[in-house]
């Protein structure tokens, strides 16, 4: 199918929202643009980060999910306490696939769920006993813990549980950190709002540990990467690049980081920022008390791979400039070769996200890499600051849709008629039964990694594997094919 | 046998729910009626005068001995006191922690389930902590509980502010269930003209005065020894008004949707009766030195 015009997507857009009732029509109207290329500001053309509207189906998570499923869970020394009734820890146990090097259980916890499991009388009377005496079998059980986080599920913002007061008293018991996070559920709009409480927190909690403690030797190649959460091994896959390009990566927030990397953050010269929705407020506060300079970078696919280490290179001297073309130089022939195999099979494939975080723009690039195309996109929970940055990404006239609707996504493909869609595990299915390929890419549909050149290596082959695998084929059954059922009329006949 | 009547008394803090409730409950058996008191407050001090007891364990003190609600079973929690009385308590926190608006609607849930609303009870009283704060402290007066709402205040001002808002509150549960103000009882702090004052206030909000209460010494003296008046005094003149009292609940009828009145309304009321002086709009928000040098 050719590309839309902006007239043919703006109608689009007015067709489905024609079923809503008149005030759900006007607030979904300002999540729904044509993208134009043109404009500098995304306010000019959608809203984003306001509350859903009941009845829609969104995907959206809560300010739990954001602390404890993005920017806590992974920090893998730590035990993180789901602090609450058990559901919310175990349905979001090891889910989000963030790879992480240590013995689980012993001096490592990532797939784990440690939780206060509450029942009535712990709301009655208050949890703050028992999480005081959690932490303790938490240092008898698992000594070799670096410290300890409290992910405060929705009861305890009501109850009003001075989870701040037991979390500095077991801190100077067992002389480690232990942090209380005030991310209950209800707060917020979407889980936007639990990665900033969660940023938040380690801004008052763990940054300023080793203020005034020099004992950590620097070089003027520090870095520290932002807001890579190593989902199938991604942050390992871009640490090498930046390690060979002659960088000391001396932090990973948070996929495969300790605590210690944390604490030792305000040393580096330069935070690298790859998730700028989770993690841009904890980059701003080190900017403003440190004085660390901050940039974003987007290591999916060749182009923007280059792009990036180029631009990151160009903050360091020389030796750093060479080292990174040394890099792009080492990888072309890989990189070209992965191209060479599967652009052939992929060109001109049309593609529509609706993900979270960095991916609805920066995985536009590799896929632009391999010849296809995203004709639509969006954010589950994403603010407008990301739509600036998605406009001059995306084509003219395509698609965007924030916080997009169940019925509005599936209005959308069935008349776009992409040949790929990115999202997450509750349209997986839905679209694939409509018979459109699809791959989930939240965890990359238990894949990965897609950062760096091994990453889009991976990327092309998942792809392709997903649009040309033959079952797209054979979706329609047998006997409604068209052949099948003249026959058969043939046979009655 | 008559249908269980449900009755909730709602008053602001300190104000004698306990002890009015007490007696009143006293003289209903004394009458012949099966009763059961359900104390819906933290301090669980709804049944102490019935069972001579300091205070009775609680359901979810309990509870949280025993693990949880589901190991509680029905003869744990359900205490029988004077002319058998039956005596629940629900229980909570201490002040400062928890949710003891949820300890109460685990503890009504409790006694639901359990079966505690047995058809031979004629009267089931709520004894509920004196500020309807949370949703859990209106659970007595939801749906398919407490139909009757009887007010506790006296001649003070903030006494009868919180009769209003109280009666705000019923409003909105009345209007979605069957909830419904049944009137105000005087527990009488001796102000002038009490009497006619609660009444004119029960006028406004569409109900009446029950009965007025007089302040009586025999009432603290029955209560050091943990007693009602009925029981620790009988022919006491106390204990006769509070048989008025009993005798009057029994025989009401008069349940309504009320109409609570404005601020301004309730404070020209107090104006009119002496209670509250006018407001010299000049003075307000003017401190003692601004005054002085005026």
């Amino acid at each position: 199918m050719a590309a839309m015009t902006r007239e043919e997507t703006e109608a689009l857009i007015q067709e489905v929202l024609e079923v809503y009732p008149e005030k759900a029509k006007k607030d979904r109207a300002k999540h729904l643009a044509v993208n134009d290329t043109s404009l500098e500001k995304a306010n000019k053309c959608i809203t984003s980060n306001r509350k859903s509207l009941p009845g829609v189906m969104t995907i959206r998570g809560c300010a739990y999910a954001g602390s404890k499923g993005v920017v806590w869970g992974p920090i893998k020394d730590m035990i993180h306490i789901s602090h609450g009734p058990v559901g919310c820890g175990q349905y979001s146990r090891a889910g989000r696939r963030n790879y992480y090097v240590g013995t689980t259980g012993i001096n490592t916890f990532g797939t784990m769920n440690f939780t206060s499991d509450f029942k009535e009388n712990d709301i009655v009377f208050g949890g703050d006993k028992k999480l005081a005496k959690i932490m303790n079998e938490i240092e008898q059980l698992f000594p070799l813990n670096k410290g300890i986080s409290v992910q405060s599920e929705c009861p305890i913002g009501l109850i009003g549980d001075d989870i701040e007061a037991v979390s500095k008293k077991a801190s100077k018991e067992i002389g480690k950190p232990v942090v209380p996070v005030r991310c209950e559920g209800f707060r917020g709009v979407s889980q936007s709002l639990g990665h900033h409480i969660a940023n938040d927190a380690i801004r008052d909690w763990v940054l300023e540990n080793r203020d005034g403690d020099d004992s950590f030797p620097t070089t003027p190649y520090d870095v520290a990467v932002i807001g890579d959460y190593n989902i199938g091994g991604d942050a390992w896959a871009s640490r090498t690049l930046l390690e060979e390009m002659g960088l000391r990566v001396v932090a990973q927030w948070s996929g495969d980081g300790t605590i210690a990397e944390i604490e030792k953050t305000p040393k580096v010269k330069l935070n690298l920022i790859h998730c700028y929705r989770s993690m841009n407020y904890i980059a701003r506060h080190m900017e403003e008390k440190y004085s660390i300079p901050w940039i974003e970078y987007n290591f999916f696919g060749p182009t923007k791979i280059a792009e990036s280490l180029r631009k990151i290179a160009a903050l360091f001297d020389e030796k750093i400039q060479a080292g990174a073309e040394r890099v792009i130089a080492r990888y072309t022939a890989e990189y070209e070769a992965v191209i060479a195999k599967f652009k052939p099979r992929l060109e001109g494939k049309r593609v529509m996200l609706y993900i979270g975080g960095l991916r609805p723009r920066h995985v536009i690039g590799a896929y632009e890499d391999l010849g296809m195309e995203v004709v639509g996109t969006g954010y589950e929970f994403g603010h407008n600051d990301d739509y600036d940055r998605t406009i001059k990404e995306m084509g003219n006239a395509t698609l965007l849709y924030d916080d997009v609707t169940g019925y509005e996504f599936e209005e959308f493909v069935k008349r776009v008629q992409p040949d790929l869609i990115g999202s997450g595990v509750k349209e997986k299915y839905i679209f694939q039964k409509m018979g459109v390929p699809f791959r989930q890419m939240h965890s990359w549909d238990y894949s990965g990694p897609y950062h760096g050149y091994d990453g889009f290596a991976i990327f092309a082959r998942d792809m392709d594997m997903t649009i040309n695998n033959p079952c797209w084929k054979n979706i329609k059954a047998p006997w409604k094919t068209e052949t099948a059922q003249n026959e058969a009329v043939k046979a009655v006949a | 046998m008559a249908k269980l009547r449900q009755c909730a008394i709602y008053g602001k803090g300190g104000i004698g729910k306990s002890t009015t409730t007490q007696n009143l409950v006293a003289a209903l058996a004394e009458q012949g009626h099966k009763v059961m008191i359900v104390g819906c407050d933290p301090k669980a001090d709804s049944t102490r005068l019935i069972l001579h007891a300091k205070a009775q364990n609680s359901i979810m003190q309990m509870a949280s001995d025993a693990g949880s609600v589901e190991d509680l079973e029905l003869e744990d929690v359900l205490k029988v006191g004077y002319k058998d009385i039956k005596c629940v308590e629900s229980g909570g926190p201490e002040p400062g922690v928890g949710c003891a608006g949820r300890g109460v609607i685990t503890a009504i849930n409790f006694l639901e389930e359990e079966g505690a609303y047995t058809d031979d009870l004629d009267f089931v009283f709520y004894d509920v902590l004196g500020d309807v704060v949370c949703g859990g402290f209106a659970m007595p007066i939801r749906e398919n509980k407490a139909q009757e709402i009887y007010i506790v205040c006296s001649g003070e001002m903030m006494a009868m502010y919180a009769a209003n808002n109280i009666a705000k509150g019923i409003v909105k549960y009345a209007n979605s269930g069957s909830v419904r103000l049944a009137g105000l009882i005087c527990n009488s702090r001796q102000c002038a003209r009490e009497d006619e004052l609660i009444m004119e206030l029960a006028a406004r909000l569409g109900t009446t005065m029950i009965h007025f209460v007089p302040r009586d010494n025999v009432v603290q003296r029955a209560e050091i020894r943990r007693m009602t008046v009925i029981e620790y005094e009988p022919t006491a003149k106390q204990a006769d008004e509070y048989r008025d009292l009993a005798r009057k609940i029994n025989e009401n009828r008069n349940w309504v949707i009320p109409t609570p009145i404005t601020m301004d309304e309730l404070e020209d009321l107090l104006m009119e009766f002496g209670v509250m002086e006018e407001v010299d709009e000049s003075i307000v928000g003017k401190t003692a030195a601004a005054e002085v040098a005026a």
